[in-house]
């Protein structure tokens, strides 16, 4: 007789997915595949990751759909409310520390969300926060989260911050980085089942924010 | 004496002395066309030293109130407001309705009305907005009564732009948004003592369509340059500033301080 093994309900689902974001020095890049999967099978191939929340900031979640799309749309809310209040947008630190308090509020029954911040501060400079789905978080110079993270970011590691290159090669300007961007998702699409379809990039400098598209494969 | 006694005349007093309290306040006005809702506002500072003080609140992008009486209570509707719509939002992304937000603020004030311990809001709303329907201008009062207008006028010494609006107000419906504009301000002019007029520090204008919009300065200053003079001297051409109806950023007021 096999011994017994608890059967359960999960409230949580992983909607799988690969997002990163880098900061330069007056702008930040944002790349975010569009597959939308539930275990071997597609939900769908273009449903976008990233929502706009203020003229300067973004925000890219993966892991499960619904929370991400109940998070992004209370932070939506807030901005709202903030700007009734203070008659400006919230600056990019102030939603990084809201992001962060609201995830916390939840630590009982936490968003399954693993979400990327994205932003140019009010100095002028790019902003990427990390966090985890309780609310830890972190400013870095860059990111990456999602089923395919750990395919990014050691390449990241190695082609943004050098840490362990012994042959010296120039930093990346803007459209290096936006480059760089693209050939790793399209690299982490290949390996990873969960990332393909299509992508989104964000570029949010001094300008404001421009998207654009590219094609992953398919399969 | 509280809510909860009738007078021998079948009036509730404190329910007509909270009204008289939206009498003292400065005058507010509002107005609408086929296409837009334009509030004017006369704000009064403190004394030399202070900003002045808010009158205008926007409560979402298709919404927004103007006040007079109790700024303190206003602002506690005005959040109020802005929690509703913002909920609405939430649940069924899309704008509330404006007449069932005001009947909903409108039973929030009969409440204080018929309760011992409570006393009842001390301020009058103007409140513009555009739904489905089109704009729309709706007086709130501290009774809980409401109606809808086509333009009005509340607060200290408006019955003088009263009757600017009610001489004109069949202009409203086809007048374009500066033509609106220029009506509105002409009205709050009428409210004006000789010693007062009219400047860009104590007048405020918001437009309201689908967005929400204050006049800067500038634009301000270009209609009350065009504004008929007080001594009767006939009025002069004025300047059409282009595009008033863009979709121009909102300018903070002039050094307002926020809540």
């Amino acid at each position: 007789m096999q011994a017994p093994v608890e059967q359960r309900w999960s409230p949580y689902a992983d909607n799988g997915g690969t997002c990163m974001g880098v900061a330069g020095e007056d702008f930040v890049v944002v790349a975010a595949d569009t597959r939308l999967s539930q275990g071997y099978s597609i939900h769908t191939r273009n449903c976008s990751k990233v929502t706009q929340l203020t003229d300067k900031c973004v925000i890219a979640s993966c892991g499960m759909k619904s929370d991400a799309i109940t998070l992004h749309k209370h932070l939506k809310a807030r901005m709202v409310m903030y700007e009734h209040q203070h008659r400006r947008q919230p600056s990019v630190t102030a939603i990084a520390q809201m992001l962060s308090t609201t995830l916390y509020y939840k630590r009982f029954f936490p968003y399954y969300t693993f979400n990327v911040l994205c932003g140019v501060d009010d100095e002028g400079k790019g902003a990427v926060y990390n966090y985890d789905a309780i609310g830890n978080m972190e400013r870095v110079p860059y990111t990456t989260s999602g089923s395919g993270s750990a395919l990014v970011m050691s390449v990241l590691d190695a082609q943004i911050a050098k840490s362990n290159q012994t042959i010296a090669t120039p930093s990346l300007d803007k459209a290096g980085i936006v480059e760089l961007c693209k050939d790793v998702l399209s690299s982490v699409g290949e390996r990873d089942i969960h990332t393909g379809d299509y992508a989104e990039i964000f570029l949010i400098d001094a300008a404001g924010i421009s998207k654009t598209e590219f094609d992953l494969k398919l399969d | 004496m509280d809510c909860i006694t009738w007078s021998p005349a079948g009036r509730i007093l404190q329910v007509e002395y909270a009204m008289e309290a939206v009498k003292q306040g400065t005058p507010v006005l509002g107005l609408r066309s086929k296409t837009h809702v334009v509030l004017v506002s006369f704000k009064r500072a403190q004394s030399e030293l202070a900003n002045h003080q808010q009158k205008i609140f926007k409560v979402d992008d298709h919404m927004a109130i103007g006040i007079s009486g109790l700024t303190a209570d206003a602002r506690v509707l005005a959040d109020y407001m802005r929690n509703e719509c913002l909920n609405h939002r939430y649940v069924f992304d899309s704008a509330m309705n404006v007449g069932r937000l005001v009947a909903q603020v409108a039973d929030k004030s009969q409440q204080k009305t018929q309760n011992s311990s409570k006393r009842p809001y001390g301020v009058g709303l103007l409140v513009a907005g555009c739904d489905e329907k089109g704009p729309h201008l709706f007086e709130t009062c501290p009774s809980g009564n409401y109606f809808e207008y086509y333009a009005m006028a509340i607060g200290g010494r408006s019955t003088s732009a009263k009757t600017y609006l009610e001489k004109h107000f069949e202009e409203f419906e086809s007048a374009d948004l500066d033509a609106l504009i220029k009506h509105g301000l002409e009205a709050m002019n009428k409210t004006t003592s000789s010693d007062q007029s009219l400047t860009t520090k104590n007048t405020t204008v918001a437009v309201i369509s689908d967005k929400y919009r204050e006049l800067s300065s500038e634009e301000m200053q270009k209609f009350i340059d065009g504004l008929e003079k007080k001594e009767d001297e006939p009025m002069e051409d004025e300047p059409a500033p282009a595009a008033a109806s863009g979709d121009a950023p909102d300018a903070p007021a002039p050094m307002d301080t926020s809540g």
